[in-house]
C-alpha cells in the first residue's frame, strides 16, 4: 500500500508526514510539486510548511503546482487526501475544501498541544478513532483560524462534517473548528498535526491512528 | 572625502592603515581597502579577542572539529555526529529588530549546513532593556517574531534558549542564536579542503542585491543615535530560500558534487572567498560580472561584499559544474560558476578582464592582533561592597514567592516559545520550558541536550566567578536531564575593548570560562565575538553566552522538572563544602534584584569541582533509573525552583516542617536557605520504594538535605507560605507581551 507525500518548495512536515506513514505500516512516496504524477499512491497526505514562503496567501500559489492536477482528480474520484495544517490551507485555496484559514485571532504564531475531540469517524482518516474521543494534538500555525461564511458552518455541521473541534481554541476558529472533510467525506482538512504524536518515543501516538485509519481504508476497499 | 576619512568611514584604525600599506608596498583602492576593512573587523578578524581566545581548551575525545571552521563537531556514536555554533546578532536588531533576528537565525544555519549537516534545532538567547519601557517591548516583540518568522518557515524546530531583561541592555539588546546539525561523522564538510587548482568556485540560492554592505564593519562599531540611519545596512531575509537552500545544498554533498562549501555571511562573497583562499592556501579569481544580480548598476565592490542573504559559495570540480547548476535549479535556486581556485595565493576580484583588486589571501586573513593591560575597574570595589548578611528577611514570604515567579526574568517564558515551532521534524523529545531541550536521532536509542547560559548580573560583579558560573549552570541543566556534556560554543558579549574596563570584563570572563571548561571536560569547539556592545549610555554587562552540547546513549533515560507523582520525598542534592567557597549566595542574586531592587554584592565563586560531582551523581542517578525528577538550583534559590516543580507538575508541595524548626532560632539562616543561589545544588524527587536505594547511591562527601514531600493542590513552607497552585500559576504565567508589563530588571 503507497501513501504519496507532497514535496512543495517550502514544505517542511514533508519528511515528518514521511515518517508517520512508513510507521503505520505503508510504503511513504515522495511526490514532486513539478511533476503531473501521483505516482500510483493509495492516498495522499499534503504535509504542514510554507510552501512557497506562504507568500501572497498560505496555500494561494501551491495550488498551481503541477501536481495538482492529478491530486485534485484523485480526489474528486473519491481517493483519500488528507491536508495537514499548510496541507489545509492549500486544499482549501483549491476548493477541495470549503472556507478559509484566516490569521490567528491572537496575530501571533502558536505552537502547543491542546485538546480537541473527535466529531467524526466515518472518514477515511478517522475510522480508527472514538466519536467523542478526546485527544491532546499539537498545532503550530499562524493562519489557523477556520472562517466559512453562515450558509457553509450550517451545511458542515448539518452534514456531520466537522470531524475534528478543539475544546481550547487556539486561534478564534469559528464553531471551534480544528478539521472538517468534503461533501465525499474522502477528502479531510486538519490544522493539528498528527504526524508529530505518531511515536510513542515523542510522549504520544495518538496521531499514528490516523494514518492507520486509511490504511484499513484503501485496504478495504481494493 | 579624504584617504583618512575614507578608511576611518571604513572603521579602520591609522595603525591599520599603515600595515595595509606596508603589506601591499603600495596605497590600496576603495575594493582593496573595503575588503581589508571587512577581513579585519571584529566580527571576522578578532583582532581584540584572539589572543584572549587561546585560552580555551579546544581539544576532547569526542572533539572532531574544533574552532576555525565554520561549526564545531562531535561525536556522538553510532557514526553520528552534532555540528553546532552560535552566533551574535546584537547590532542589526538594535536597528530593525525583525530583520535582525530573522537573518541572525539564516546565518548560523547555513554556519551548520557548510559542515555539511543538517541543521536539527536552533536556540536563542537573547537580552533588553526593562519591559517598562517602550522601546524595550517594541524590540523584544519583534526579535521573538523575527526568529518565529524565520525559524518556523525553514523547518528548523526552536527548542531552547533564555531571555532577560536589564537597564544594561536598554538600547543595546542582545541576539545570540545557536543552530545544532546532525552529520555522519565521516561526512563532516570541510572549508580548508584541498581545494585543487582549476576547480570553479560555485556561487548558488538568492540573488545578490544591494543589502547589508559594510553590514560586518557596522556590527564591530559602537551603537549611536545615528546608527538609525544604518538601517540599510541590515539585511533582509527570506526563510523561503533558506529553506531551498538547505535542501538543495544537502542533496549536492549527497551526490558528492562538491568539494568544498562555504556560507556567505559577513562581507559576502569576499570574506568567504578570502577565508577559503587562506586556509586552502590557493588563489581565488571571482568575477563580480558574473554574479547574479537583483538589481542593475550595482558596482563591482558592491557585489563583492554585498551582505544579501541566502547564498551560499562552493568549490567545484570543472565536470561537475553542469550537475549543479542543474540541481540548484531544480530547487528554484540561483547558480553561477563565479571564479575559479588559482596557484597564485592571491584574492582577485575581477570584473570582466579588468582587476579591479588583487590582495595575498593571506594579508587578509591575518588582522592585527591587539594585547591590552588587564586592569581591574574601579567600580568592582563599590559594586561588590554591600552587606548581605545585613539583608532582613521578607516579612511576606507569600508576596516575595509571588513577586519573584511573576518577575520577566525568572516567570513562565510559555508567551516566548509558543510562537517558536519547537517540534517540526517530529524529533523534540523535551520540549521548551525544562533546563535543557532534548532532541531523539531518530532510528537510534540516542540523543542530545542542548542548553544555552549566561550571567549577565554575576559577571558583571565578579567577571572570573561569572565567567566560570555560566559553564557550571549549563553542566547542570544537562546533567539534570540525563545528559553528558561533551562541548560547548560560546558567544562573547561585551563592550568596546578599546576600554579598560570591558577588556578586563573580557578577560577575565574567558579566564573563568575557561577554567571551567578544563574542570567539567567540555571544549570550546566553536564561538562568536561581538564587542562594542555599547551606547552612549555605557556598555552591556559582560554577557559571555554558553551553548551546551550533551548526549544521551539512551534517550528514554531522562528527567523533566515537573513533579510526576503524589508522596515523592523532594531532595536537595550537593551544596558546596561549608566554609570554602568565597561570596555570598544573595550576591547578584535574583531575589535581591527582584525583592529589593539591587544588583550588587559577592556572588558565590563557583565550587567547580562540587559543581561536577553533584552534577555527575544527579546524571548518574537519572541513566539508572533512580530519578525521574529533577532540577538545577539556580535564579531564585530552592523556593523559585521548588515553584517551578510544583507548577511544571500540576502538583502541589509541602516543606518539611523539621527542617524549619531546626533553623527557627536563626532567621537569616533560613533566609538564604530558602531564597540564596549556593551553586552546585539539585532538586530532586524520590518515590518511598526507590528511597532506600536513593540514599545507597550518595557517596558520604556529597551533602543531602530532604526539603518536603509532593501532594496536594497547594505550595505550603509552614509558617511563612501558603499559596495555592493557582496563585502561583496566575504569577507565573503571565504574557510577557501583554501591553501593560509590570515592572523590568533594576539596576541598584
Amino acid at each position: 500500500m503507497r501513501v504519496g507525500v507532497t514535496v512543495f518548495p517550502g514544505s517542511n512536515c514533508d519528511r515528518d508526514a514521511l515518517y508517520a506513514v512508513e510507521r503505520a505500516g505503508a510504503i511513504p512516496v515522495e511526490l514532486w510539486h513539478a511533476d503531473a504524477d501521483l505516482r500510483g499512491a493509495d492516498a495522499v497526505v499534503v504535509p504542514g510548511g510554507f510552501s512557497y514562503g506562504d507568500y501572497l496567501r498560505p496555500g494561494a500559489i501551491a495550488r498551481f503546482a503541477k501536481v495538482m492536477g492529478p491530486l485534485e482528480e484523485f480526489a474528486k474520484s473519491g481517493g483519500p487526501v488528507l491536508g495537514v495544517c499548510n496541507g489545509f490551507q492549500v486544499l482549501t485555496e483549491a476548493h477541495l475544501l470549503p472556507g478559509a484559514l484566516l490569521r490567528n485571532a491572537t496575530m501571533r504564531f502558536v505552537c502547543r498541544r491542546v485538546r480537541a475531540r473527535v466529531e467524526a469517524t466515518d472518514t477515511p482518516w478517522t475510522s480508527l478513532l472514538e466519536r467523542g474521543e478526546e485527544l491532546a494534538l499539537p498545532v503550530a500555525h499562524n493562519e489557523g483560524n477556520y472562517f466559512a461564511d453562515e450558509r457553509t458552518l450550517r451545511v458542515l455541521e448539518d452534514e456531520g462534517r466537522v470531524v475534528l473541534r478543539y475544546l481550547e481554541n487556539p486561534n478564534g476558529s469559528l464553531n471551534d473548528v480544528a478539521g472538517i472533510c468534503g461533501p465525499g467525506r474522502n477528502v479531510v482538512g486538519l490544522m493539528p498535526h498528527p504526524e508529530r504524536v505518531s511515536d510513542d518515543a515523542l510522549g504520544s501516538d495518538a496521531g499514528l491512528r490516523v494514518f492507520e485509519s486509511v490504511l484499513r481504508f484503501v485496504g478495504a476497499r481494493v | 572625502m579624504n584617504i583618512q576619512e575614507t578608511y576611518s568611514s571604513l572603521g579602520l584604525s591609522d595603525f591599520e592603515y599603515d600595515r595595509i600599506l606596508e603589506l601591499m608596498g603600495r596605497a590600496p583602492n576603495y575594493l582593496e581597502l573595503s575588503l581589508f576593512s571587512v577581513m579585519w573587523s571584529e566580527h571576522c578578524g578578532y583582532k581584540n579577542s584572539r589572543p584572549l581566545l587561546g585560552r580555551f581548551p579546544n581539544e576532547g575525545p569526542r572533539v572532531l572539529q574544533g574552532p576555525g571552521e565554520n561549526a564545531g563537531v562531535v561525536e556522538v556514536g553510532d557514526g553520528w555526529a552534532l555540528a553546532f555554533k552560535m552566533e551574535s546578532h546584537n547590532h542589526p536588531s538594535a536597528v530593525e529588530p525583525y530583520e535582525g533576528a530573522a537573518t541572525g537565525v539564516g546565518g548560523i544555519i547555513r554556519d551548520v549546513l557548510a559542515m555539511g549537516a543538517r541543521p536539527v534545532a536552533l536556540l536563542n538567547s537573547l537580552r533588553f532593556g526593562p519591559l517598562d519601557d517602550e522601546r524595550s517591548r517594541y524590540l523584544f516583540r519583534e526579535v521573538v517574531r523575527g526568529i518565529g518568522g524565520y525559524g518556523n518557515a525553514v523547518g528548523v524546530p526552536t527548542v531552547g534558549g533564555e531571555v532577560e531583561f536589564a537597564d544594561a541592555y536598554s538600547g543595546n539588546p542582545l541576539v545570540n542564536a545557536m543552530c545544532v546539525g546532525l552529520i555522519r561523522s565521516d561526512e563532516v564538510v570541510r572549508a580548508r579542503a584541498e581545494m585543487g587548482e582549476g576547480n570553479l568556485v560555485v556561487l548558488f540560492g538568492s540573488k545578490t542585491g544591494r543589502d547589508g554592505i559594510h553590514g560586518a564593519t557596522f556590527a564591530s562599531d559602537e551603537l549611536t543615535e545615528e546608527s538609525e540611519e544604518k538601517r540599510p545596512s541590515v539585511q533582509v531575509g527570506d526563510p523561503f530560500a533558506g529553506k531551498m537552500l538547505v535542501e538543495c545544498s544537502l542533496k549536492l554533498l549527497e551526490r558528492n558534487l562538491l568539494v568544498s562549501l562555504q556560507d556567505l555571511g559577513a562581507a559576502g562573497i569576499a570574506s568567504s572567498a578570502s577565508e577559503m583562499a587562506a586556509k586552502g592556501g590557493v588563489g581565488i579569481e571571482l568575477d563580480a560580472g558574473k554574479v547574479p544580480l537583483r538589481e542593475p548598476g550595482m558596482e563591482p565592490w558592491e557585489i563583492v561584499i554585498s551582505e544579501s542573504q541566502e547564498r551560499m559559495l562552493a568549490v567545484v570540480e570543472p565536470e561537475k559544474a553542469a550537475l549543479v547548476l542543474e540541481t540548484a535549479e531544480r530547487y528554484e535556486l540561483v547558480a553561477a560558476v563565479v571564479g575559479r581556485v588559482t596557484g597564485h595565493g592571491e584574492m582577485r576580484v575581477l570584473n570582466g578582464d579588468e582587476v579591479i583588486a588583487s590582495i595575498p589571501a593571506e594579508y587578509l586573513a591575518d588582522a592585527p592582533t591587539y594585547e591590552r593591560e588587564v586592569v581591574r575597574p574601579a567600580y568592582l570595589e563599590e559594586a561588590q561592597r554591600l552587606d548581605l548578611e545585613g539583608i532582613p528577611p521578607p516579612e511576606d514570604y507569600n508576596a516575595a514567592l509571588l513577586k519573584m515567579l511573576a518577575h520577566p526574568n525568572l516567570c513562565s517564558r510559555r508567551s516566548v516559545y509558543e510562537q517558536y515551532d519547537h517540534e517540526v521534524g517530529a524529533d523534540t523529545v523535551v520540549r521548551p520550558g525544562a533546563d535543557a531541550a532534548v532532541v531523539r536521532i531518530k532510528g537510534t536509542k540516542l540523543g542530545f541536550a542542548v542548553a544555552t547560559d549566561c550571567r549577565g548580573r554575576h559577571c558583571y560583579l565578579d567577571q572570573r566567578g561569572g565567567g566560570a558560573a555560566a559553564v557550571a549552570e549549563a553542566y547542570r541543566n544537562l546533567s539534570c536531564v540525563g545528559a553528558e556534556p561533551v562541548a560547548i560554543t560560546d558567544c562573547l558579549n561585551f563592550g568596546s575593548p578599546e576600554k579598560p574596563d570591558a577588556y578586563y570584563q573580557l578577560a577575565e570572563c574567558i579566564e573563568g570560562m575557561a577554567e571551567a571548561c578544563e574542570v567539567f571536560g567540555t571544549p570550546v569547539v566553536s564561538g562568536n565575538v561581538s564587542l562594542y556592545n555599547e551606547t552612549e549610555c555605557g556598555a552591556i554587562y559582560p554577557t559571555p553566552t554558553v551553548g551546551m552540547v550533551g548526549i544521551f546513549e539512551d534517550v528514554s533515560r531522562r528527567a523533566t522538572p515537573g513533579f510526576k507523582r503524589e508522596g515523592d520525598m523532594v531532595v536537595v542534592l550537593g551544596g558546596v563544602p561549608r566554609g570554602r567557597p568565597e561570596g555570598h549566595p544573595f550576591g547578584g542574586s535574583s531575589y535581591l534584584e527582584i525583592v529589593h531592587g539591587k544588583v550588587a554584592g559577592r556572588p558565590m565563586v563557583p565550587d567547580l569541582a562540587a559543581e561536577k560531582q553533584a552534577a555527575d551523581l544527579v546524571r548518574g542517578m537519572i541513566r539508572s533509573g533512580l530519578v525521574d525528577t529533577a532540577q538545577d538550583l539556580s535564579g531564585g534559590g530552592e523556593l523559585v525552583a521548588l515553584a517551578e516543580m510544583a507548577l511544571a507538575g500540576g502538583i502541589g508541595f509541602v516543606f518539611t516542617k523539621e527542617k524549619i524548626e531546626r533553623f527557627a532560632s536563626d532567621k537569616h539562616h533560613l533566609h538564604r536557605v530558602l531564597l540564596g543561589e549556593k551553586g552546585a545544588s539539585f532538586l530532586v524527587t524520590v518515590p518511598w520504594e526507590r528511597w532506600d536505594a536513593f540514599q545507597n547511591a550518595i557517596p558520604g562527601e556529597i551533602g543531602w538535605d530532604q526539603a518536603g514531600e509532593t501532594g496536594g493542590d497547594r505550595f505550603v513552607v509552614p509558617g511563612l507560605i501558603d499559596l495555592s497552585l493557582d496563585d502561583l500559576r496566575a504569577a507565573h504565567e503571565r504574557d510577557l507581551f501583554e501591553r501593560h508589563a509590570p515592572e523590568g530588571g533594576h539596576v541598584g
